[in-house]
């Protein structure tokens, strides 16, 4: 069941577009935010509650990368992979965390504190290499930082 | 020189409240624009002023926004800032969103009253979690301080404003494919026409401008259209937000006169090379255009002058190539990229994309046969313009045609040693498409 806060979050979603199921992307978020990735069961409330079928709400969840369809741990690493963090060597920093971790992309720790995927552009070219975590923005990272980051969120 | 979009930022990039930013001059033009003038007015002026949008293609903004009908009874229109600022090596509107948002909001309810939109979003990109809540601030900033919701200053002008973050995907920056994704869709392009002018957002008549186009508007509505024009060094109009990234001496991004050199923004303001290293060539306006190398160093960076040189401006943030960096892997980076984010609908851009990066990882892997450069060729073809739904895929062919070009022997080299050890025939289905292609 959705919870009385997420209904009320949609609700207000809902009063901005013309029809209900044009606020699906934002009931993703809001549920996303409450229960930290989106299972088939969440799938379902919403798609209920917006009146749309679960499988086209999942053609749009499926869609888009920021809607996690599969558990995700405590925090999750966003890695910029694109070209300038490529020219500057965002590789070496992959390496350093997938063997800190122990984990490859789209894996989770097994303590569920990390949660590691890779992503295109963070829009911060001039401080390349970068990365994020949860919301938190991390710039011209290098190996030796990684220590203090990865330390900030147990 | 004059810096109308970030004179008013302060060094600490701190956005100012919404009282400093009238102290700084901020909303003048909302007062300006609605006490004083007719939409047509300012259309006009924008029209005048010669302003191109600065997402990428650089359509003039004042022939886009006379498309929109100004019929009186039609009762909802649209004017919606695209904020999904995803373009790899770009990097400018995240300064103009996250250090100034009063101007961004300025420009939309300017331009908002030029089209008679009376309902407008930031379709702002998730990852922009600090600028998300400067804008949200900022709106409610101008929410009660009268410059939006109904009868705004008195001029029975109403706007409503709302803030949208995305879920991801390069391609919701695709003006089309963003009003899928605002109305609840996938984000897949849609056919044109109708024009979103016409029918866009919900089936109504809609106005997409990138953030920094709107950030000229109430400098423009202020200044007027020749002062405007004076900004620039050449005939296309205003300041523009250059960005360097790369291994350069001081990557950065400066709002400079249109129509600067390339040599000026790598050498004066990049501070040029890093030591030991060379430069080899740039991708002068984001992952999408056309590599330009050291012989169009003089270039001015307009769009005239970067499209006569066989690139485009796109965003104004150049990606630069030094000598010790693999053009193969350059490119190949690029094409990963642009392969995860083709939206899937149309087939050339779905399978041709993938087939691209997966040449160029077997070259790099020294797994290269013979007719790969041929096959990269053919895709540079099959994937431009007028073969593809929406321009992703040309987009993506840009940087690739352009390297094979320019850079052609760094391909060749994984090749030519690996082509003595081929032993296994090709199979007969890619004899036949070889073939093909040897037509062209």
């Amino acid at each position: 069941m959705l919870s009385l806060e997420e209904t009320h979050e949609i609700d207000e979603a809902v009063k901005i577009v013309p029809y209900r199921k044009a606020a699906c992307i934002e009931a993703l978020k809001i549920v996303q935010e409450h229960r930290r990735w989106i299972s088939d069961e969440s799938l379902r409330e919403i798609a209920d509650y917006l009146q749309m079928s679960a499988e086209e709400l999942d053609s749009v969840a499926t869609f888009y990368n920021m809607i996690h369809r599969r558990p995700v741990g405590r925090h999750v690493i966003l890695l910029c992979d694109s070209i300038s963090c490529w020219v500057m060597g965002y590789e070496n920093i992959r390496t350093e965390i997938m063997q800190r971790l122990g984990i490859k992309y789209g894996q989770t720790t097994a303590d569920n504190r990390f949660t590691l995927l890779p992503n295109p552009c963070l829009g911060t070219c001039d401080h390349a290499p970068a990365l994020m975590i949860d919301n938190d923005l991390y710039r011209d990272v290098t190996k030796d930082l990684l220590e203090d980051i990865l330390g900030k969120y147990p | 020189m004059e810096r109308p979009l970030t004179e008013h930022i302060r060094k600490d990039l701190r956005p100012l409240t919404l009282k400093e930013y009238e102290q700084a001059g901020g909303y003048q033009s909302v007062r300006k624009a609605l006490k004083g003038m007719t939409p047509k007015d300012i259309q006009s002026v924008v029209k005048d002023s010669n302003l191109r949008g600065r997402g990428g293609a650089g359509f003039l903004t004042g022939l886009k926004w006379s498309f929109v009908p100004m019929d009186s009874t039609i009762e909802t229109k649209y004017l919606i800032v695209n904020a999904d600022e995803m373009e790899p090596g770009t990097f400018k509107d995240r300064l103009l969103l996250e250090s100034a948002p009063h101007q961004l909001i300025e420009g939309m309810i300017v331009s908002a009253f030029a089209i008679q939109a009376t309902i407008s979003f930031v379709f702002l990109r998730w990852a922009y979690k600090e600028a998300a809540n400067h804008i949200r601030f900022a709106i409610q900033e101008a929410y009660d301080a009268g410059y939006l919701g109904n009868d705004i200053l008195g001029s029975g002008f109403n706007l409503e404003m709302h803030l949208h973050t995305g879920v991801g995907r390069y391609i919701c920056g695709e003006e089309t494919a963003l009003l899928s994704s605002l109305e609840g869709k996938r984000a897949t392009p849609r056919a044109k026409p109708p024009f979103p002018q016409v029918s866009g957002l919900f089936g109504k008549p809609t106005i997409v401008n990138n953030v920094e186009t709107l950030c000229c508007i109430p400098h423009i509505v202020n200044k007027g259209a020749d002062w405007f024009q004076k900004l620039s060094l050449t005939n296309d109009a205003g300041t523009k937000l250059f960005g360097v990234s790369g291994k350069v001496k001081t990557p950065g991004l400066w709002e400079l006169p249109m129509g600067i050199t390339m040599r000026e923004l790598l050498e004066e303001y990049a501070g040029g090379m890093q030591d030991g290293l060379k430069f080899r060539g740039a991708l002068p306006g984001g992952a999408s255009t056309d590599f330009l190398v050291e012989e169009h160093l003089d270039v001015k960076m307009d769009y005239v002058s970067i499209a006569a040189a066989g690139s485009r401006l796109g965003t104004g943030t150049m990606i630069v190539l030094d000598d010790k960096t693999s053009v193969v892997g350059f490119v190949r980076n690029l094409m990963h990229f642009f392969a995860q984010e083709s939206c899937g609908f149309c087939t050339p851009c779905r399978e041709g994309i993938p087939w691209i990066e997966k040449i160029l990882t077997s070259l790099e892997a020294g797994k290269g046969e013979g007719h790969d450069l041929h096959l990269l060729d053919f895709h540079t073809k099959y994937l431009g313009p007028g073969n593809t739904f929406c321009a992703l895929a040309p987009g993506a062919m840009e940087p690739l045609q352009s390297a094979l070009k320019y850079f052609r022997k760094d391909f060749e080299h994984y090749i030519a040693e690996e082509i003595q050890n081929t032993t296994h025939p090709l199979p007969a289905t890619r004899k036949r498409l070889i073939t093909d292609i040897s037509k062209f």
